[in-house]
């Protein structure tokens, strides 16, 4: 166990540092942030002092090198936009993003399941193949579409909820939460629809196909010769077998969640980590860049191993197998 | 070849009949006759596809060349006459162009694309996937790590990561005539896990059956069993991940484009049409949004739905 | 100055408006990005002064016609016999937010903070040999010689508080490269109408009526300004009654929101300019297929280049009439400007493919164009329309279009062959203008001549400028200057920009040319 655990933590370390080396190549060659920093009528001397006060008249290695040294004590700079420590700026945001996140991981979980019930108990309904169809709809309409259509409909045509923003916030110690009040509450709807559809669909076809795949296994067909009722079978048997590949992969979702929300909060101004990511590429924040991916490495990197450790505790038949891959 | 006028001839054309037959009798068809959905979007797909690959001849103007364009022809509604006394039949876009002739040369951009990155994709993570699965131990590690990270990041995230590096190590004024193909690199290689892993699996179960073991023994090339033998055996599931690959890529292009990171504005993608159309949104021009957005909608939801009825013929279990 | 009797107007005009305001009046305010500091001399950056506008006062403040106005110095002067001093009379009474008083020691230690090294200010105060209080309200600037527009200068720089800056550490201007922030970039302690109330950076700030400030109270008492980047989200929250005022205004909205009920448009002028530039010399281009020449160098080309341009299609389409077509590279609010240099020749396709067949490129040639596209109104489109006209006339443009932050390097390096720019002038005098694009590339000049025109002879009038002290003189060297730069076509500029805010009916904010507008000048119906 703790032989497994160790490989994995490895692993995971050599995942950070190849993801930290990525972004720090990529940032270094999309654009120039003295252009931004400095004002129109700076001189050429101007431009040299600056980059060798930043260090990137450094070779490329060294700069990587006090930037991972720095990540490890979780000092990735100031910003150079808005010139505040980078790790304090994704704090700040980061309640926000994860508000939303989960908010659409459950509208995506709860719609998911039940649709994903239904279609598979009712394979041949005319309305399972509506649903079915219309998942692919979801699925085949870039978010920001989405976005911009629901911004449309709902807050501009129809007034009912607010197109940007969070709304009202209220700080409860250093997390500033928007689900307490009325205004934040009805700012996080369309977002949260937004960035469910693509999840829901993917729930729904996955509890769709596994619950197929379980009402066909002896062990339901056995069920039902026993003289179970069919609602017992159903939901008592079939469901929470399915439920476990469910759930791993909702788990395992909630990652790309927060990653998939760039779009998203850009499309609704949501003051998340998301949007400060694309904000600091048109500015070429290079820290703030930086930190971000890291951050979306660590997140999935944390989820990957819990659901790893998790499955080793779950299925014995690991524990004396190596495994390789998923 | 004289004595020989008809009878080799006539068997062949026999067994073609006979195999087109067995065909036309098989599951899938038979499966694509009983779906009427699969039917309709097989025909748009296939329309939008021809539109595409022969706008140059059925496009009534050239959008892509600058020299015919007339600025003054701008913001001309659909189904009109504009300023200098053209007939647009879906309206001009912001730049006089005609809006019938950029979807379709945008579509020939989208389609190109997808269908290259999805072939790059393919082509690697078959490759690889078949290596992994045959060789095993360090190799397979390796590789299944990897995908495994790459999975686990949006596609749209390493495709963007990948273009800003390919930005960096192209000079400036050579990266315009780079883009398409900085785009389907990036693409093609957010999206080869998929292929990687299917194949992998299939690979490992053909590679314990005797016979290849067999042929192995009988030191037969490792390539030629794996281009042989193994390799049509997975070409079912390739066939359907790489049928929601395209989708996903269409899709991926029309974002990247979106974000202002894809092909230049003088060749615009569906993608990048949209992302032009929703500055006017508000102002009542809703034709320069509205059909690139419906063609890529169709164009996308034609190809996922393929693919799903692909995936379910395929699989008779899920039927 | 003749600024006393417009502001005397202005006082009047805004009483008689405040009779009839309630107490307290709440504006939510939003525009695509936030300030970047509170830092007063850390950006010189437009957004970033918007702001501090309302918390921190300059010296000078400048009127939306542009032209000079009294603010913390009620009068300023040369001194009498010596045009290298520049004499400032200090309002009297003036409280910081904190209840310090302001004197000229505040003055002193906010000049030499703005000259410090860090400061982006600090171009703007190169001149400047030293500040000296001769009393509590008087301060004298020695300049390094005779620097007659010298007070243009500082209408975008700041007055902090010694006292209150010694006790906080902040001698030393917030540094991007430090890796430490300092407290005056979340904190502020200015004698402006407005004090801080809130600020969660690039998301939202509340300010609030300063009880203690010395103008006339404005009926506008809370502000609440917020940072939305995407336009057609920006556009939407006006229209569904969540904000109450918009900056940076797309072109194509303004007369859906015109014609809107409830809803309006304030448009005015700014004081921006948008121009191609292209290389000199006789090195080959590099995006060309013509590798032994350098087609841009010859005159001919260039005349063709502008015939071709079409201006007011380019403002009637692209701009939806909102910019203002040019000839010269000035905007009218800058000395120097007059009608003549502003015109500009009809377009004539025949004519440019004669000049350019008499040129030797009677088939043309290719070029790569790189423009921004979230810089300026427009900038993407602009130059796509210039891509097809020049395809008129046998030039065939790849366009590159980039994010600013990456367009800026590549110009900056002098890299591009040709490119769209646009060009603001803060000092609101021609030599700014000359200084940075027409001037020869070095050192200190030229920093945006990056088609690195070079001409001996108008480098020398150009340093002959700055130390000048006759005004007419002065002005007819300008003038010299800017017949040569537009009959040489140095750059080729499309049009002057044009601001539009909307705003919801009953509110009404006025342009502001620098694209700074003042929370204190908002009036309610």
């Amino acid at each position: 166990m703790l032989a497994f655990i160790a490989r994995r933590l490895v692993q995971s370390v050599i995942v950070m540092l190849v993801v930290a080396f990525i972004a720090f190549l990529v940032f270094r060659y999309v654009g120039d942030p003295l252009a931004a920093l400095l004002s129109q009528d700076a001189k050429q001397a101007d431009y040299d002092a600056a980059r060798e006060r930043l260090g990137l008249d450094q070779p490329f290695y060294v700069q990587f090198y006090y930037f991972v040294i720095n990540a490890l004590q979780g000092q990735f700079g100031i910003s150079y936009r808005l010139q505040q420590p980078v790790s304090q700026l994704i704090l700040e945001r980061l309640p926000a993003t994860i508000e939303l996140a989960f908010a659409s991981a459950t509208i995506a979980l709860v719609f998911g399941v039940l649709l994903g019930i239904y279609t598979a108990l009712r394979p041949r309904a005319f309305s399972t193949g509506v649903i079915m169809t219309g998942s692919l709809v979801g699925v085949s309409l870039p978010t920001f579409l989405i976005g911009i259509g629901l911004i449309y409909v709902f807050a501009v045509e129809l007034k009912w909820l607010p197109s940007f923003g969070r709304g009202e916030v209220v700080q409860i110690g250093w997390w500033r939460t928007g689900l307490l009040t009325q205004s934040g509450l009805r700012s996080l709807v369309l977002p949260a629809i937004t960035l469910s559809l693509f999840q829901l669909t993917l729930i729904m076809r996955l509890v769709r196909a596994e619950m197929l795949e379980v009402l066909r296994t002896d062990y339901i067909r056995f069920a039902r010769a026993r003289g179970l009722s069919q609602r017992a079978i159903n939901f008592g048997h079939a469901l929470r077998n399915t439920m476990v590949p469910v759930i791993t992969i909702t788990g395992l979702q909630l990652g790309s969640v927060i990653a998939f929300a760039i779009i998203t909060e850009t499309v609704f101004q949501w003051p998340g980590v998301g949007s400060l990511f694309v904000n600091s590429v048109a500015a070429v924040d290079v820290p703030v860049m930086a930190a971000y991916l890291v951050f979306v490495a660590l997140v999935f990197v944390v989820i990957n191993l819990i659901v790893d450790i998790l499955y080793f505790i779950v299925d014995p038949r690991l524990r004396d197998g190596a495994r390789t891959g998923k | 070849m004289t004595d020989l006028p008809h009878s080799p001839e006539q068997p062949v054309v026999a067994v073609e009949t006979s195999r087109w037959k067995t065909f036309l009798k098989s599951d899938i068809v038979w499966s694509y006759r009983h779906s009427p959905v699969t039917i309709v979007a097989s025909i748009v797909a296939l329309l939008l596809i021809l539109m595409a690959v022969f706008a140059p001849l059925l496009a009534p103007y050239n959008p892509f060349n600058p020299a015919t364009l007339n600025l003054m022809d701008g913001f001309t509604p659909p189904n009109s006459s504009s300023f200098s006394g053209k007939y647009f039949a879906l309206g001009t876009d912001s730049q006089g162009r005609d809006m019938l002739s950029t979807i379709m040369y945008g579509s020939r951009v989208s389609l190109f694309v997808g269908f290259m990155a999805t072939l790059f994709a393919m082509v690697m993570g078959v490759g690889l996937g078949l290596v992994s699965g045959y060789v095993g131990g360090v190799v397979d590690a390796i590789i299944m790590r990897v995908a495994d990270v790459q999975l686990s990041f949006p596609a749209i995230l390493i495709a963007l990561l990948i273009f800003g590096v390919a930005r960096g190590i192209i000079p400036p004024n050579q990266q315009e005539g780079a883009a398409v193909w900085v785009l389907i690199v990036a693409i093609g290689l957010a999206n080869w896990a998929q292929f990687a892993r299917t194949v992998r699996g299939a690979t490992m179960v053909e590679r314990q059956k005797d016979y290849v073991s067999a042929a192995r023994l009988l030191g037969v090339n490792p390539i030629i069993i794996l281009l042989r033998h193994v390799l049509p055996n997975v070409l079912g599931p390739v066939l359907v991940i790489g049928t929601i690959s395209l989708a996903l890529a269409i899709i991926e292009e029309a974002t990247l484009s979106y974000l202002g990171v894809g092909v230049p504005p003088t060749q615009p993608s569906l993608g990048t049409l949209i992302r032009i159309g929703q500055q006017f949104m508000f102002s009542g021009e809703w034709w320069i949004i509205l059909f690139p957005a419906i063609t890529l909608i169709l164009l996308a939801l034609s190809v996922n739905l393929l693919g799903d009825w692909l995936r379910d013929a395929l699989n008779p279990k899920l039927r | 100055m003749h600024s006393s009797l417009t502001r005397i107007a202005a006082v009047l005009v805004a009483s008689t408006m405040l009779a009839g305001v309630a107490n307290a009046e709440t504006i939510r305010w939003a525009r695509s990005s936030d300030a970047l500091t509170l830092d007063p001399h850390s950006q010189n950056q437009g957004n970033t002064h918007t702001l501090a506008h309302h918390i921190y006062e300059t010296l000078i403040g400048r009127d939306n016609d542009g032209s000079l106005t009294p603010r913390l110095a009620t009068e300023w002067a040369l001194k009498d016999g010596d045009p290298t001093v520049w004499v400032f009379k200090l309002r009297e009474g003036v409280k910081f937010h904190n209840g310090n008083d302001f004197t000229a020691e505040d003055v002193v230690y906010s000049i030499e903070r703005a000259k410090s090294e860090f400061s982006n200010m600090k171009q703007l105060h190169a001149e400047v040999q030293s500040v000296t209080a001769v009393d509590d309200h008087t301060v004298e600037f020695q300049m390094t010689g005779p620097a007659l527009i010298y007070p243009n200068n500082l209408t975008n720089t700041f007055i902090m508080d010694k006292t209150w800056s010694d006790e906080h550490d902040l001698a030393v201007v917030q540094d991007f490269a430090s890796g430490a922030s300092n407290y005056s970039v979340l904190n502020t302690n200015g004698t402006g109408p407005y004090t801080l109330v809130s600020r969660e950076v690039d998301v939202k700030t509340t300010l609030t009526y300063n009880e203690g400030w010395w103008g006339e109270k404005p009926p506008v008492t809370d502000i609440e300004y917020l940072t939305i980047a995407d336009a057609q989200t920006r556009i939407s929250a006006l229209l569904s009654g969540e904000i109450d005022i918009v900056q940076d205004v797309p072109p194509q909205d303004i007369e859906r929101l015109s014609n809107t009920a409830g809803f309006k448009v304030e448009i005015g002028p700014e004081n921006r300019f948008i121009y191609f530039g292209y290389k000199f010399g006789d090195e080959p281009l590099k995006s060309s297929n013509i590798t032994d020449s350098n087609p841009f160098n010859n005159p001919l080309v260039r005349e063709a280049m502008e015939l071709a341009l079409d201006r007011d299609a380019i403002q009637q389409v692209v701009m939806r009439g909102q910019s203002i077509p040019t000839g010269i590279p000035n905007p009218p609010f800058v000395r120097g400007w007059t009608e003549e240099l502003d015109a500009y020749p009809a377009p004539d396709v025949e004519k440019a493919k004669a000049l350019m067949a008499e040129a030797g490129y009677p088939d043309g040639f290719s070029v790569t164009l790189d423009t921004p596209n979230n810089r300026y109104v427009n900038d993407e489109a602009i130059s796509t329309a210039y891509v097809g006209m020049l395809g008129q006339i046998g030039i065939n443009v790849t366009l590159a279009s980039r994010p600013v932050a990456e367009h800026s390097p590549i110009i900056l390096a002098n890299e591009s062959d040709f490119y769209l720019l646009g060009w603001g002038v803060p000092t609101f005098d021609s030599a700014y203008v000359f200084n940075d694009l027409i001037h020869t590339k070095t050192e200190l000049h030229g920093t945006y001549n990056v088609g690195l025109y070079s001409n001996p002879e108008l480098d020398e009038k150009i340093i002959a400028l700055g130390t000048m002290d006759d005004m007419d003189a002065r002005d007819a060297t300008v003038a010299e200057i800017w017949d040569v730069v537009k009959a040489d076509r140095v750059l080729l500029p499309i049009h002057n920009q044009v601001l539009a805010y909307a705003m919801r009916e009953g509110v009404t904010l006025p342009v502001q040319p620098e694209n700074q507008p003042n929370m204190t000048t908002v009036t309610f119906e």
